[in-house]
């Protein structure tokens, strides 16, 4: 790795009204290494990217890009500059090609009248090779998420970009793909590209960044070499205070309970899955690992009729269900909290306190089912403090709150019907470190409380971490199940990813 | 700026901003000021203005029209839209008045003609829940279709029903007092709709729908029983609409009500409805009714020609929703 910079920020400050997102960042960025930028949601790291991308403009402080101090004052001339900024979201046409998608900045700027398409599908290729195999004539509403990401930086890639930046690349990837795609960045920095990489996830900084700068409260803590330092460190300077444990306790012996929460016997959902059978036992917060589209979700939403049609026997505390409707599993004391929350686990223009009362609005209603807002606000303020839920006021809509409050939120709607189980779908998703470990100490409070709990998660060091038991489950069956010490990663993504004919032959 | 609820009781944690701050953030607020507004000035501008007759006149040509409005609003709440308002408003009356030349009763030939608009909503409804169309394509459908109808049963020409009974005239033509029956079925309408849409776990619901329809079904609301519903509502008032109509008229004419679907999505909107659904209130849409036939009634007694009424409403319609764009966006 050579050491000369190709882009160094200092003392870059930005306001927003009295907000203060950046006061005085430095940052520094090698070429050809792949640099991690962590912090908690609100720290400021969007802001900074947004600035070196030309989006937002910087208050006062410089940006030195090439030895030269520049003024980057839109995308357009960030791009010429050679910085490809790879958002979140992806932000591609689905019902154009994939090699459409890739050259639409050129096309953009290009003054011809006709298109040459044979030179765009030529062009297209080319850039595509070093990366996959796709087709430059797919569509792109075709492609898998990952192969989207990877158009995304294909795009990136035509501007003869020497920064590339990577916002969460993996959140909407597998473990395999998500492999793939470090693979990529991997060659990428060794033709002298510097990235930029943004992420949550320590096992990604650590297993394949070099640098990892931490961003808190708009300022710049840090930075260190990845390996020099361990996951605790960075955590530690992301919340500026040191996280004693990152989980909560496990379940103790004292607390095991032959009591069964929730029996399921031989559930199967055609195309979905098949035959799933499984205990869940007071006390215990049960895991569920699997691949994307293993249908982990699928099952749990199948058990609390929110989709399919499942045949087999549910048996919650004792007592055979007969649900016909998901409506019918929340009387019975099921419920489920979204994977999705934005799509579909809150309202975001709605208040924090009718968000909380919409699982049963009955229940803050008096005769003729007319609504007392005392009762609904007195509902959402004691849920709200029970889970130090953050807000100015519960009338306040759910959209003015942080990622994590709002999964507060979304987990206090789960706690108003007194649920005697919850399935959690990727409960920490987009959530910061702190309202994280905070979601851990809930779940656990609630196992303890006498409620099932059941987590679905991507990330498996929260499932080891947060679970006593986990389930592993692929191709739409169980295909085994880890506890104690052997609830490891390699244990896990074993049962989730290989295939049993490759086991046998193996 | 934010505080931990651990510490606040619920009570403290209510919002802190002033009830009059409130107050002057809600858009019926401002809907008001602009209607005083424009009594003040419409007052000196022309002395006709402010006499009974001519506010009569005005809550006259706004009240019918208004029950469709509040069946309209709960419906882009709920996320849909009718375009065919206006023709099964316009079905009812000729089918009401059809039945009673041909020996009816009219109370039985409205409450007919009523079930008949409802089953339209309900027809609506089958499309857009179980067929999955969307609102817009469906109702036009249905909007072209019931003004086929209304020709089919009248050959084109409006029915003239004089020998209505005078009890069954009274609906729209009677007064209570000085204050004419109609505006009270109004007022008593809008009232009962405004008081169950605020407070009532039914219609709560029509908003949790119309907010985010995934996050509702998620939450066990069964959305598409919700707008089927929402959707049958509003056919259902447009039938007593038509039906009032008729009575108001003694008579019953197949063309009438072309374009009124425009006025009433049009005053929802001014009202602070979004098509986007999840936001509006009954309310403010009847002030945006208010609104634009105070408009009306002003540039027709300053003599303005008809057809800058037109070109003035649009602009007025166009105007509040850049301003309720803009608001929305400072508010986030």
């Amino acid at each position: 790795m050579t050491n000369d910079v190709i882009l160094r920020i200092s003392r870059v400050a930005k306001s927003f009204g009295a907000i203060k997102a950046l006061r005085g960042v430095d940052f520094e960025l090698r070429r050809g290494e792949i640099h991690a930028l962590a912090g908690e949601n609100g720290a400021g790291k969007s802001t900074l990217m947004n600035i070196i991308d030309g989006i937002l403009q910087p208050d006062s402080g410089e940006i030195v890009f090439d030895g030269k101090p520049v003024r980057i004052s839109s995308p357009t001339e960030a791009q010429e500059m050679g910085i490809g900024f790879v958002h979140q979201e992806i932000a591609l046409c689905p019902d154009v090609s994939v090699a459409e998608n890739i050259f639409m900045a050129a096309t953009n700027t290009s003054r011809r009248f006709l298109m040459d398409y044979r030179a765009l599908q030529r062009k297209a290729r080319e850039i595509l090779s070093e990366l996959t195999d796709i087709d430059p004539a797919t569509l792109v509403s075709q492609l898998s998420i990952s192969n989207q990401q990877l158009v995304e930086i294909a795009k990136a890639l035509t501007l003869d970009c020497r920064v590339l930046i990577l916002d969460e690349p993996t959140a909407a990837l597998t473990e395999k793909e998500a492999q793939s795609l470090f693979a990529i960045m991997h060659r990428l920095a060794e033709r002298g590209i510097a990235i930029i990489y943004i992420s949550h996830r320590m096992v990604e900084i650590f297993d394949h960044c070099d640098r990892v700068s931490v961003l808190r409260d708009g300022q710049s803590i840090c930075t260190y070499n990845v390996a020099e330092v361990g996951p605790r460190d960075v955590v530690n300077a992301m919340v500026g205070r040191v996280l004693d444990t990152l989980y909560p306790d496990k379940q103790t012996e004292a607390e095991k309970s032959d009591e069964v929460v929730l029996k399921v016997t031989n559930l199967s959902d055609a195309g979905a899955f098949a035959d799933v059978s499984f205990e869940l036992r007071r006390g215990e917060i049960l895991g569920f690992a699997g691949l994307i589209g293993s249908g982990r979700s699928e099952i749990v939403r199948g058990i609390c009729r929110l989709e399919g049609e499942a045949t087999g026997t549910v048996t919650l505390c004792g007592q055979q269900l007969k649900l016909r409707h998901y409506q019918d599993s929340i009387a019975a004391g099921m419920v489920y909290l979204s994977e999705d929350r934005k799509g579909d686990g809150v309202f975001l223009d709605m208040s924090i306190a009718s968000n909380v009362s919409a699982l049963a609005v009955d229940q803050v209603a008096g005769r003729l089912g007319i609504i007392d807002r005392g009762r609904e606000e007195t509902q959402a303020g004691t849920l709200g403090r029970r889970l130090n839920l953050k807000c100015g006021g519960l009338a306040d809509p759910v959209s003015s709150l942080s990622g994590g409050n709002q999964q507060k939120v979304a987990i206090a709607k789960m706690l108003s019907v007194n649920p005697r189980l919850i399935f959690l779908d990727e409960p920490t998703r987009g959530v910061d470190v702190g309202a994280k470990a905070e979601i851990h100490r809930i779940l656990r409070d609630l196992a303890r409380s006498g409620v099932g709990i059941l987590v679905i998660s991507s990330e498996l060091p929260e499932l080891i971490g947060v679970s006593d038991r986990v389930l592993v489950i692929r191709e739409g069956q169980i295909s085994g199940e880890v506890t104690g010490a052997d609830m490891t990663e390699e244990n896990i993504m074993h049962l989730a990813a290989v295939h049993e004919r490759q086991e046998i032959t193996a | 700026m934010q505080k931990t609820l651990e510490m606040a009781t619920p009570a403290a944690a209510a919002p802190a901003v002033h009830p009059l701050m409130k107050l002057l953030r809600m858009r019926e607020t401002g809907l008001i000021l602009i209607i005083v507004a424009m009594f003040v000035v419409m007052s000196f501008a022309s002395p006709y203005f402010l006499t009974w007759v001519n506010i009569r006149a005005m809550v006259m040509a706004f009240a019918v029209e208004g029950i469709v409005v509040v069946g309209m609003t709960i419906l882009l709440i709920s996320g849909g839209i009718d375009l065919s308002v206006g023709s099964v408003t316009a079905l009812a009356m000729v089918v009401a008045g059809w039945l009673f030349l041909q020996g009816v009763d009219p109370w039985v030939a409205s409450a007919m003609a009523i079930g008949l608009a409802t089953a339209c909503g309900a027809f609506m409804g089958f499309f857009v829940t179980r067929v999955g169309l969307h609102h817009f394509i469906v109702s036009l459908a249905v909007m072209v279709i019931a003004r086929g109808i209304c020709l089919l049963f009248t050959g084109g020409r409006p029915l003239g029903l004089y020998s209505l009974p005078p009890e069954f005239k009274f609906i729209g033509q009677g007064t209570i007092g000085p204050i004419p029956l109609v505006i009270i079925i109004f007022v008593a309408v809008v009232l009962l709709f405004d008081f169950m849409l605020r407070r009532t776990v039914m219609f709560r619901k029509v908003f949790y729908t119309g907010s985010n329809e995934k996050a509702a079904a998620y939450s066990g609301i069964r959305t598409k029983r919700v707008v089927f519903l929402t959707t049958t509502l509003c056919s259902a008032l447009c039938g007593v609409a038509g039906v009032i109509y008729m009575a108001r008229f003694g008579s019953a004419q197949p063309t009438f009500g072309l374009g009124m679907e425009l006025n009433v999505i049009a005053a929802a909107v001014i009202g602070g409805a979004s098509l986007k659904g999840g936001s509006g209130t009954i309310f403010g849409a009847i002030l945006g009714a208010v609104l634009l036939s105070v408009v009306s009634s002003s540039l027709a007694l300053l003599d303005v020609s008809v057809y800058w009424q037109d070109i003035i409403r649009g602009t007025i319609l166009l105007t509040a929703v850049t301003i309720d764009h803009y608001l929305g966006k400072s508010r986030k």
